[in-house]
């Protein structure tokens, strides 16, 4: 019976401890002040980075984020198409700073822009938004409504709604893909600004809103952009260019069983080129399941045009694994067209009260009437970092990663400028290849081929089978001679991944003769890891991997060359003895 | 065996002692856990609509293994083919198995089995200030296998929507959780309003707009207020008797000549019983009926089309009782009548 007694009464000193300490702590439990403290915190680390965007003209703005410490921040693209080249930006410290706009994607509503002033910028740490679930608590920093005057940014809290939403293109061309909903408050002005979760982590770029009958504000739905599909456009977002997104070339739907299958593709493509037929049943894209066409169109949203990725398919119960390159949506000129639109055509009327969804720009922000009047005065400092070229948003930065990229190849493998004689690359009586100025060509115990100047690289493609190999070499050697600023037109593209490396490669493309070659180079060591030539884009390049790399004439030069061709490996060479000459010809 | 008892009550009280604590520390946490469980429980309705900005799906959640669906009765559900879509993407075609629309719910069924559900003895109380989650497919965000969005709130008032007639035009006059999320926006009618733990709550109402100020009000239907309509519902006495295939019918039945009701012209599969005049001197007269009165139900049976309205009057004798619910633009209007 004691032992009842004692029972009862150690329970209840129990619970009247619980109940003393909730007293002492003025009833509140320490867990719930470190939910706040642990709020307070993420909030206070968060709004260090945003941004407040002003056009210089004071018309039009909006939100952004700083990524790097020198300045390089993410917005909307449809934020800065009416602002223009040069901006301001407010952030929390209550500076404002000079900034240029860097690049757009105008399919996935990104842009990237440049702030000027520091190198110690305060930048938002990313998080893995592939790792975001529905429940999650997050919230959006931002410039809502332009309240902020001070710069202080606004925060709306509240929790993610949904993951891996798919919101058809919107009035312009601005296609959602693969986003994340939140019921944290998005209006006009928060576009381009960041959402974290609640460490304060960037898992998205807020810039859509559903928006129907109440108004141009928030009704509990609104879509950032995934920080993840912006990681595998980061390297093109500094190229300067407008950035184009990816179509497999073929088109998915789901049959009656909910299978998704092929339903249209083009014999033109590199997945009909790989083996995808009509009504092969896709598993699997870019690593992830596919149980949807919604689930097929976020995979592909999130991609950059030229990128290779892994899919899966199932034709009569076997399983194929290809990998297929991604063209790009739009043509040149077409995503030029629809990019440089004046804002002012191209904007939704003031009020479109059965539109379900669109950018949030608001009527207050909408540009000037006459876009094309007197542009916003760029200061003097900023002129250099701005130059327009036709199918760039700032060329500056194209060149300025171009060179980037060739002086870290140049660093590791030396100086070819001076090496213009012939290269001569051999296996004892095995093959013997010239490379030269004029022609180039390949010797082997039975045939000689050589490259007729008279005609095209595009149709010599020899040897056969190989796509190429001889005028990919040629070209290999006319990049290393001239570099980027004398080859030809070479251009930075940014970042894409090379079939049997890890991570991402930077690449440049080059366009000689009528042929285009792409580059790729590894960021770390700078070492050229691979030449892709295309004769035609609508055909396989040969593509030619280089390994083994060897000191010849205070040079670095592979020794090992892999040339692949569609689905082929076509020879692995092993070269033994490379000479690189001097010009024999006197110097001009 | 009482050391037993004085263990099991010490356990009882560390776990009482641990939720305790658990509670404060799920301030922080993320609701990622709960919205799980509840997503397999949430279906997709499309319907009627797709005209003048009605769109034509909204929201449901099962109510039994059996999969009986509860929804917000409204024009979305007035077609014969009604599709539900489950949370793993499966499609069904759904029957209207009976309605009430005087709370503006529905029940529909589909046909399958061992389904996740709510059971509605299980349906939570809240109060004011209590957090709350509401799961719906508003705007159509999600298709196929996607799970329905999930908005946070908490419970702003627990009040009477009739406090604010005239301003908001709703047929829904009961109780009901006034919500200070967006919870009610075009698609979301028919979701479900959980507690934080993912408990059953309430039905998410329509939109309702103040016609004054234009201002929009976020409410959700407790459980409780709709229960024994459900339970009507399921029991069967809500479906026509007509539809009964072992009804009796009396020798003179009731007609609408004999009530003094004319319909409008019945032209399609499912024209509804709107009043197109009302005879003088009759009794639908004498009752208050007018013309563009829409009959909802008779003898407590709904009736969703001049067809079925017509076969249920044959049922009724002639010399009984015939109570009908007409609408009346938002007013719900029951009457009494004796056939002539």
């Amino acid at each position: 019976m004691s032992k009842v007694v004692r029972t009862i009464a150690t329970t209840a000193l129990v619970m009247l401890a619980f109940a003393a300490a909730d007293v002492a702590r003025g009833q509140v439990a320490d867990a719930v002040r470190q939910a706040e403290q642990q709020r307070i915190d993420a909030v206070a680390k968060a709004v260090k980075p945003a941004i407040a965007i002003f056009s210089a003209d004071g018309n039009g703005g909006g939100s952004g984020v700083v990524i790097s410490p020198d300045g390089y921040a993410l917005t909307n693209f449809h934020v800065v198409q009416p602002v223009g080249d040069y901006m301001q930006c407010g952030m929390a410290d209550g500076r404002l700073y000079d900034a240029v706009l860097v690049s757009i994607d105008p399919t996935g509503d990104v842009a990237l822009i440049k702030l000027f002033g520091r190198d110690d910028f305060p930048i938002a740490e990313m998080a893995n938004s592939d790792d975001v679930q529905a429940g999650d608590w997050c919230f959006a920093v931002g410039n809502p409504f332009l309240l902020a005057t001070n710069f202080e940014p606004t925060v709306t809290y509240g929790i993610v709604s949904g993951v891996h939403r798919y919101q058809e293109p919107a009035g312009t061309i601005l296609e959602y893909t693969d986003c994340i909903q939140t019921d944290a408050a998005i209006n006009p002005g928060n576009s381009g600004g960041p959402l974290f979760n609640a460490a304060g982590q960037l898992i998205g770029i807020n810039g859509r809103g559903s928006f129907e009958k109440r108004g141009r504000v928030n009704v509990g739905l609104g879509y950032a952009i995934s920080i993840n599909q912006i990681k595998h456009f980061m390297g093109y977002l500094h190229s300067g260019r407008i950035v184009d997104h990816a179509t497999l070339g073929a088109t998915v739907d789901d049959d009656e069983e909910g299978r998704v299958v092929v339903s249209n593709i083009l014999e033109s493509s590199d997945a009909y080129r790989r083996g995808l037929r009509y009504s092969d049943e896709v598993v699997a894209f870019a690593g992830r399941t596919v149980d949807s066409p919604n689930a097929f169109k976020n995979v592909l949203g999130i991609y950059p045009k030229g990128w290779r990725v892994p899919l899966s398919f199932l034709r009569d119960g076997t399983r194929h694994d290809i990998h297929v390159r991604l063209t790009g949506v739009h043509a040149r000129e077409e995503l030029l067209a629809k990019t440089q639109q004046a804002p002012a055509e191209e904007a939704p009327p003031k009020r479109r009260p059965d539109k379900e969804d669109q950018p949030d720009q608001p009527d207050d922000e909408q540009p000037p009437a006459n876009p094309h009047g007197e542009p916003a005065k760029v200061p003097d400092e900023l002129r250099q970092y701005i130059q327009h070229r036709s199918g760039f948003a700032n060329y500056y930065f194209n060149e300025l990663n171009r060179t980037r990229v060739w002086n870290a190849f140049h660093d590791t493998a030396g100086d070819f400028a001076v090496l213009r004689g012939d290269w001569i690359l051999s296996k004892g009586e095995e093959f013997t290849i010239t490379l030269g100025d004029e022609t180039s060509a390949i010797k082997t115990a039975t045939t000689t081929i050589s490259l007729d100047r008279e005609k095209d690289l595009s149709e010599q493609l020899e040897p056969q089978g190989s796509g190429g190999m001889l005028a990919a070499l040629h070209v290999w050697r006319r990049m290393l001679v001239e570099g980027p600023a004398a080859f030809g037109d070479v251009v930075y593209v940014g970042t894409a991944p090379l079939v049997g490396h890890a991570g991402l490669h930077d690449v440049l493309l080059g366009t000689y003769d009528v042929v285009e070659a792409n580059f790729y180079f590894d960021p770390a060591s700078g070492e050229l890891r691979a030449v892709e030539m295309a004769p035609d884009p609508d055909a396989d390049p040969c593509e030619i991997f280089l390994t083994d790399y060897r000191e010849v004439a205070g040079t670095k030069v592979p020794h090992r060359m892999i040339v692949r061709h569609g689905d082929n490996v076509f020879l692995e060479l092993e070269i033994e003895s490379i000479q690189l000459s001097k010009s024999d010809k006197p110097e001009a | 065996m009482i050391r037993q008892r004085c263990r099991l009550q010490l356990v009882v009280v560390l776990l009482f002692c641990l939720g305790l604590h658990e509670n404060t520390l799920q301030a922080a946490q993320s609701f990622a856990g709960t919205i799980d469980s509840v997503q397999p429980r949430m279906v997709k309705i499309y319907g009627a609509g797709g005209v003048r900005g009605l769109e034509p799906y909204q929201s449901g959640f099962l109510i039994s293994a059996d999969g009986h669906v509860l929804t917000a009765w409204s024009y979305v559900l007035d077609t014969e083919t009604i599709t539900i879509v489950l949370d793993d993407g499966r499609r069904f075609a759904a029957e209207l198995l009976g309605a009430d629309p005087r709370i503006e719910i529905a029940v529909l069924k589909i046909d399958a089995a061992e389904l996740p559900f709510f059971d509605l003895n299980e349906a939570v109380d809240l109060n004011a200030g209590s957090r709350v989650l509401a799961f719906s497919n508003v705007f159509a965000v999600a298709a196929g296998n996607e799970s329905v969005s999930v908005l946070h709130g908490s419970v702003a008032a627990n009040t009477k929507l009739s406090a604010r007639r005239g301003a908001y035009a709703t047929t829904y006059h009961g109780l009901a959780y006034v919500l200070d999320a967006m919870t009610n926006n075009p698609g979301a009618a028919g979701g479900a309003l959980t507690d934080r733990r993912g408990q059953l709550a309430g039905l998410l109402g329509k939109e309702l707009r103040n016609s004054l100020d234009n201002t929009w009000l976020n409410y959700a239907i407790p459980i409780p207020e709709i229960r024994s309509s459900i339970d009507e519902i399921l029991a069967g006495n809500s479906r026509p008797i007509s539809s009964e295939p072992d009804r009796r019918r009396p020798i003179e039945s009731v007609t609408l000549a004999s009530l003094g009701i004319v319909l409008v012209p019945n032209v399609v599969a499912k024209t509804p019983p709107y009043v197109d005049r009302v005879l003088p001197d009759t009794p639908a007269a004498e009752a208050g009926i007018l013309p563009d009165d829409l009959i909802l139900f008779v003898n407590d049976r709904l009736v969703n089309s001049s067809k079925i309205l017509r076969d249920e009057l044959l049922y009724i004798d002639r010399i009984d009782e015939v109570r009908l619910v007409v609408q009346r633009q938002q007013q719900l209007i029951e009457v009494s009548l004796f056939a002539e």
